[in-house]
C-alpha cells in the first residue's frame, strides 16, 4: 500500500479493525514520514522508537479484540502537554531538559484510547504567538508555499507544529491548545480542520499554563470527522481541574448527520472589518451560501463588543501569563542561571530562560495588574469580556451556530511581520472574541487563495454545543471540496 | 477602661490590631491531597501542586472550608455564600508558585465578634473584621549550608486561615487576652490546635499611638511573633518606642517590624524600597467559592458549646464563681477534666480541688492537663471518700500526692494504708483516756480555765490515733471528758 498516509484517520481505524492494515505498517509509514519532513522542524522531541513499540502491543490487541477507540493510531503532541519521562519543552529554553514526572489529562486519555504519540509537537513558546516563530527551538516551516514563489511561510500559532505535521501527513492527528486562536489559526494556514472545544470541555491539568481562563486543548486533524473523534477520546470532566465541567459528553460522530436544513447561521455584520482581505470576504460569502443550499436559514446578528475584543486579550492573557510564568525561576525544575543572591538568580534564569515574545507579555501583564492600573486594564478588561459573553448569548437567541472567517489573510512568510507586534495580534481578531467568551469553535479548510494558499471558515457555537458546530462544519467541509496539497508534500 | 500610658508629655493611648494565622486541622492541604502532619522529614509532604509543577491545578479541600465556616460561627461572623479566591504575587524561594492563592476582596468570612475576658471578671467585645483561607508558604533553611539556603516545602500549601480584628484594642494585656480568648474558641470548635510554639498560630500586630480622643496614628506591624508573651512584650516595647519617636519631634513611618525575642524590642524588617505591590487577581483557576446555605446550617446545628456558654451554665448550674468558672473553661480539656470530676459529685468542691490541688501539681510537676498526673477519674474518686466520711480532708490532701506519685485508685491506697478516719467512739475514747492520763497537770490546768490548751490535746489524740480520728467526733468526745 503505497498511500497509507491518504488514509484520514476514520479509514484508517476501519482498515486496522478489518485487519487489512496492521498498526505496525500504519505507524512504521508515519515514522518514516516524520523522518522525511524534518526539515519542517515540526517535532521538538521525537518518540519513534517508543511508537514503533507500541504498534506492535496495539496489534496484538487488534487481533484479541482488545481494541479501544484510538489502537494503533499514531498522533502527535502538541509540546505543551507534559508527557511522563519525555521532555515537555512549552517551545521555551527556560524548560528544557524537564522531563516530568507526570501525564497531563488529554494525553493519559488518548494513551488509555490506545493512541501512539511520535513525539512532541513545536509551537509558539509558552504558546505565545501567531506564526511559530517564537519557539526556542527554531520556526516551523508550513509545508505551503505560494505558487511561484518558494519562500517558506509560517504555518500559523501557536500550534503551528501539530498544524504543519498534520498538513505534511506527518501524523494523522494531533492535539493543539487554543487560547485566543491557537489552534484555529494554524488550521486554516495550512488547510487542516482545527476545534477548540468549549472553556471547562477537556482537563488543562497537565497543559503548561500561559492563560487559564482562556486555555483550552482540542483537535487538529484532515477533515471534521477526525476531529471529532479525536476530540471525543480527549474530552470530559477531570476532578483534577476545577474549571472543567461535570457534563456528560456527547457522540460527535454521530453528530455528523449531513443535514443542516433549518439550521440558523448567524453573520455578526460587525466581523466585515475594513481591510480585510477581499478574498476572504468572497470565501465567507461562499460559505454561507453553502449553508443556504444546505438547507440553513441565515441570520444577520449584532456583536456590538466585537471591537474590543482584541484589546480585552491582550489585557486579560498576559495578566495571567504574568503570574502563570512565575513558577518558572530556576529554584525547582527546569533551566537555573546561579547569581550571587536569590534576586540575581531570579533574574539571569528569566532573563536567559524566557524569549522576548514571553518578556514582553510578562511586562505587560505584571503592568496591568500594578497597584493604580489594574481597575484602568485588568478590572476594566474584565468587564469588556462580560460584554462580549452577552453579546454572544444574545446571538444565540437567535441563531444556532455563527459563520465568520477564521484570518483575516493567508499564511504569511516567515520574517514577514516580524517587527510589529501589533500586525502580529492581528491575525487573532476573529477567533479571540470566542475564546473570550469560552464558546466552542471551529476551522475547517474552504478554499484557496489567488496564490493558492489554504483559507478557513470559522464556526462558532453555544457553550457545550460542539456537537452543531461539528454538523454544520462537516456540511461545509462537503460543499467545499478542499482536496488541495501542499506542493511537494 | 481606657488604659494610658504616660509620656514625658502627657498621655497617650496604645491602639493595636491583630492578624492572627491559625493553621485549619484537616488531613489534606488547601488545594491539594498531600498529608498535612508535624514533625515529617523535609519535603515528604509534597504533591506536584505544592511544588507547583507546570500544568499543576489546585482543588479546593472541602474540609478546610467547612472548618472556616464554623470558626466563622463561633466568632459570630457572617458567612459569605459566595467567596473567591484571589493570588497574592510575589518571588520567594519557598513559594512555588511565585504567587499565594489567598482571599483578598471577598473573603468567605466578614464581620464578626470576640469577648475578651478582663483581669476584674468582666468581657469587652472586639470586632473580627473578616477572616478568609489562604495557603501557607514552605520554609527557607538559611542554616543549613554555609552558601545555600534550603527549601522544605511541607509547610507549602497547608490550610490557614488568617483572623483579622478590628484596631480596638488597647493594651498588651488586652492583646493577650484576645490571642487567649481565640485560641480558646479554636481549640473548642477543633478548626486549629492553637500550638504558637509549632506554628500552627501566628500573630502579627498591628500598633500605634494616639493622643486620647486624636484620630489614629500611624501603625507598625509587628511579624509573626511566636508566643503571646512575645505578643505582649514587642507591644509594649514597640507603644514605648512609638511614644518616644513622636515625642522627640519625629514621625512614625508605617512599616514592618520584626520582634527580636532575645532583646525584648523590634526593629525595621522591611523598608519602603522593598515594599511589595502583590498585584492580587481572580485566581483564574479557581471558580468562585459557593456554599450551599444547607451545608452552613448543618455546621450551625453541629457547634459545640463554646467557652462562654460553658462559663455561663457552670455559673448557673454550678454555683461557681464567674472567675472560676472562667479559669476552668479557658482550656477545653479542663472544661472536661473538671466535669468528669464533677459529674454526681459537688461541683463546688470539684472546682476547689481542680483549681487549687490539681493546678498547684500541675505547676509543680510541670504536666499538662492533657497529661495530668491524676486523672479526672481518679480524683472522683477520692472526692467521694471525702464525701461519704472515710477520710478527712487533710487525709484526702495526702492520698492525692500518692495518688501523682503511685498511680492507682483513692480506696484502695486508703485501705492498704489503713488511713481510713476512725469513728468508733470506742477507740477515740481508749485514745482520750490515754492522753488525758499522761497529762493530768494540762487536763487541770484547763479545767481552772485554760481553754486554749483544748487544741493541744485535739493534737494529741490525732497523733495517738495516726491523724485517723474522725474530727468532728474527737471534738465532741473530747469536750465531754474535759468537762468531766
Amino acid at each position: 500500500m503505497t498511500d497509507i498516509l491518504d488514509l484520514s484517520l476514520a479509514a484508517a481505524r476501519r482498515a486496522l479493525a478489518d485487519r487489512s492494515l496492521s498498526a505496525v505498517e500504519l505507524v512504521g509509514a508515519y515514522a518514516k514520514r516524520v523522518e522525511a519532513t524534518r526539515g519542517l522542524n515540526a517535532f521538538i522531541t521525537e518518540t519513534l522508537d517508543h511508537a514503533v513499540e507500541a504498534a506492535k502491543t496495539a496489534d496484538q490487541e487488534l487481533a484479541s479484540g482488545d481494541a479501544k477507540p484510538l489502537t494503533g493510531v499514531p498522533i502527535g503532541i502538541k509540546d505543551l502537554f507534559c508527557t511522563k519521562g519525555v521532555q515537555t519543552t512549552a517551545g521555551s529554553a527556560i524548560l528544557k531538559g524537564f522531563i516530568p514526572p507526570y501525564e497531563s489529562t488529554v494525553t493519559e486519555r488518548l494513551a488509555a484510547a490506545g493512541a501512539i504519540s511520535l513525539g512532541k509537537l513545536n509551537l509558539d513558546e509558552f504558546a505565545m504567538g501567531s506564526s511559530n516563530i517564537t519557539s526556542h527551538y527554531g520556526p516551523v516551516k508550513s509545508p505551503w508555499t505560494r505558487a511561484g514563489d518558494d519562500r517558506p511561510l509560517v504555518p500559523g500559532g501557536s500550534s503551528g507544529g501539530s498544524a504543519a505535521a498534520v498538513a505534511a501527513r506527518a501524523v494523522l492527528a494531533a492535539t493543539g491548545t487554543d487560547t485566543g486562536g491557537s489552534i484555529r489559526q494554524p488550521a486554516a494556514f495550512t488547510g487542516i480542520a482545527g476545534i477548540k472545544p468549549t472553556y471547562g470541555r477537556c482537563s488543562r491539568w497537565g497543559i503548561v499554563a500561559f492563560a487559564s481562563s482562556l486555555d483550552q486543548a482540542g483537535a487538529m486533524a484532515r477533515d471534521v470527522q477526525d476531529c471529532a473523534i479525536l476530540l471525543q477520546a480527549m474530552a470530559g470532566h477531570d476532578p483534577k481541574d476545577s474549571t472543567s465541567a461535570p457534563l456528560p459528553v456527547p457522540d460527535w460522530s454521530a453528530a455528523l448527520t449531513g443535514d443542516i436544513r433549518g439550521l440558523k447561521v448567524g453573520v455578526p455584520k460587525e466581523y466585515r472589518v475594513d481591510g480585510t482581505n477581499p478574498e476572504i470576504l468572497a470565501l465567507w460569502d461562499q460559505g454561507l451560501a453553502w449553508a443556504r443550499d444546505a438547507g440553513a436559514e441565515i441570520v444577520e446578528v449584532s456583536l456590538p463588543h466585537t471591537q474590543y475584543a482584541l484589546a480585552t486579550y491582550y489585557i486579560v492573557a498576559p495578566a495571567e501569563a504574568s503570574s502563570n510564568l512565575a513558577r518558572y525561576d530556576g529554584v525547582r525544575f527546569g533551566q537555573r542561571v546561579p547569581g550571587k543572591t536569590l534576586d540575581e538568580m531570579y533574574e539571569n534564569t528569566r532573563g536567559a530562560g524566557f524569549g522576548a515574545e514571553v518578556r514582553r507579555r510578562i511586562l505587560i501583564g505584571t503592568y496591568t495588574l500594578s497597584a493604580g492600573y489594574y481597575d484602568a486594564y485588568y478590572l476594566k478588561a474584565q468587564k469588556v469580556r462580560a460584554l462580549i459573553a452577552r453579546d454572544f448569548r444574545e446571538a444565540f437567541q437567535q441563531v444556532d451556530v455563527l459563520l465568520t472567517p477564521t484570518a483575516p489573510t493567508a499564511a504569511f512568510a516567515l520574517g514577514e511581520k516580524m517587527d510589529d507586534p501589533i500586525a502580529m495580534y492581528l491575525n487573532d481578531v476573529f477567533t479571540v472574541p470566542a475564546s473570550l467568551a469560552g464558546l466552542p469553535a471551529m476551522s475547517i479548510p474552504a478554499g484557496l487563495s489567488s496564490d493558492q494558499l489554504p483559507l478557513g471558515l470559522h464556526l462558532i457555537g453555544r457553550p457545550f454545543d460542539e456537537a452543531t458546530v461539528l454538523r454544520c462544519a462537516h456540511v461545509l467541509e462537503r460543499a467545499a471540496g478542499f482536496t488541495a496539497r501542499p506542493q511537494g508534500y | 477602661m481606657t488604659q494610658l500610658i504616660e509620656g514625658r508629655t502627657g498621655s497617650w493611648e496604645v491602639v493595636i490590631g491583630l492578624e492572627v494565622h491559625a493553621q485549619v486541622i484537616s488531613n489534606a492541604k488547601l488545594f491539594s491531597g498531600a498529608p498535612t502532619a508535624f514533625g515529617a522529614e523535609p519535603n515528604e509532604q509534597v504533591s506536584l501542586v505544592d511544588a507547583a509543577m507546570p500544568g499543576m491545578l489546585p482543588v479546593i479541600n472541602r474540609v478546610c472550608v467547612e472548618q472556616a465556616v464554623k470558626t466563622g460561627l463561633g466568632l459570630e461572623a457572617e458567612i459569605n455564600l459566595v467567596s473567591v479566591f484571589d493570588r497574592k504575587n510575589y518571588f520567594y524561594a519557598d513559594l512555588p508558585a511565585g504567587y499565594q492563592i489567598s482571599q483578598y476582596q471577598q473573603p468567605i468570612v466578614g464581620k464578626g465578634r470576640l469577648l475578651i475576658d478582663l483581669p476584674d471578671g468582666s468581657q469587652r467585645e472586639i470586632g473580627i473584621t473578616r477572616l478568609h483561607l489562604e495557603q501557607d508558604a514552605g520554609k527557607s533553611m538559611h542554616d543549613q549550608h554555609p552558601v545555600l539556603s534550603y527549601i522544605d516545602l511541607n509547610r507549602a500549601g497547608i490550610a490557614l486561615m488568617e483572623i483579622v480584628s478590628e484596631p480596638d484594642l488597647r493594651s498588651s494585656e488586652e492583646a493577650a487576652a484576645y490571642l487567649k480568648k481565640l485560641r480558646s474558641i479554636l481549640r473548642y470548635l477543633g478548626t486549629c490546635d492553637g500550638n504558637m510554639e509549632e506554628g500552627s498560630m501566628r500573630c502579627d500586630a498591628n500598633v500605634s499611638v494616639r493622643r486620647p480622643g486624636d484620630p489614629f496614628g500611624t501603625r507598625c506591624e509587628i511579624k509573626n511573633v511566636n508566643s503571646i508573651r512575645y505578643v505582649a512584650q514587642a507591644i509594649d516595647y514597640e507603644a514605648r518606642r512609638q511614644i518616644e519617636v513622636i515625642e522627640t519631634g519625629g514621625t512614625i513611618d508605617q512599616e514592618t517590624r520584626l520582634f527580636d525575642a532575645g532583646r525584648g524590642i523590634t526593629r525595621t524588617m522591611r523598608s519602603k524600597e522593598h515594599a511589595h505591590d502583590y498585584r492580587y487577581f481572580p485566581d483564574p483557576d479557581l471558580l468562585p467559592l459557593v456554599l450551599d446555605p444547607a451545608m452552613v446550617a448543618r455546621i450551625k446545628a453541629e457547634m459545640p458549646e463554646l467557652p462562654d456558654q460553658r462559663r455561663q451554665r457552670y455559673v448557673q448550674e454550678f454555683g461557681l464563681s464567674a472567675y472560676d468558672a472562667g479559669v476552668l473553661v479557658g482550656e477545653k480539656e479542663t472544661a472536661v477534666y473538671y466535669e468528669t470530676v464533677a459529674r454526681g459529685r459537688d461541683p463546688k468542691v470539684a472546682a476547689n480541688w481542680v483549681t487549687t490541688d490539681l493546678f498547684g501539681l500541675l505547676n509543680k510537676t510541670g504536666r499538662t492537663i492533657a497529661d495530668p498526673p491524676i486523672t479526672a477519674e481518679q480524683l472522683g474518686g477520692l472526692l467521694d471518700l471525702i464525701a461519704d466520711g472515710t477520710i478527712s480532708g487533710k487525709i484526702a490532701k495526702d492520698v492525692f500526692l500518692i495518688l501523682a506519685e503511685e498511680g492507682g485508685d483513692a480506696r484502695s491506697i486508703v485501705e492498704a494504708r489503713g488511713l481510713k478516719q476512725v469513728t468508733d467512739t470506742g477507740a477515740i475514747d481508749a485514745a482520750i483516756d490515754a492522753v488525758l492520763a499522761a497529762n493530768a497537770d494540762k487536763v487541770a490546768e484547763y479545767r481552772s480555765g485554760k481553754d486554749k490548751l483544748f487544741g493541744f490535746f485535739v493534737g494529741q489524740v490525732m497523733k495517738a490515733t495516726g491523724g485517723k480520728a474522725n474530727p468532728a467526733a474527737l471534738n465532741e468526745l473530747l469536750k465531754t471528758r474535759l468537762q468531766g
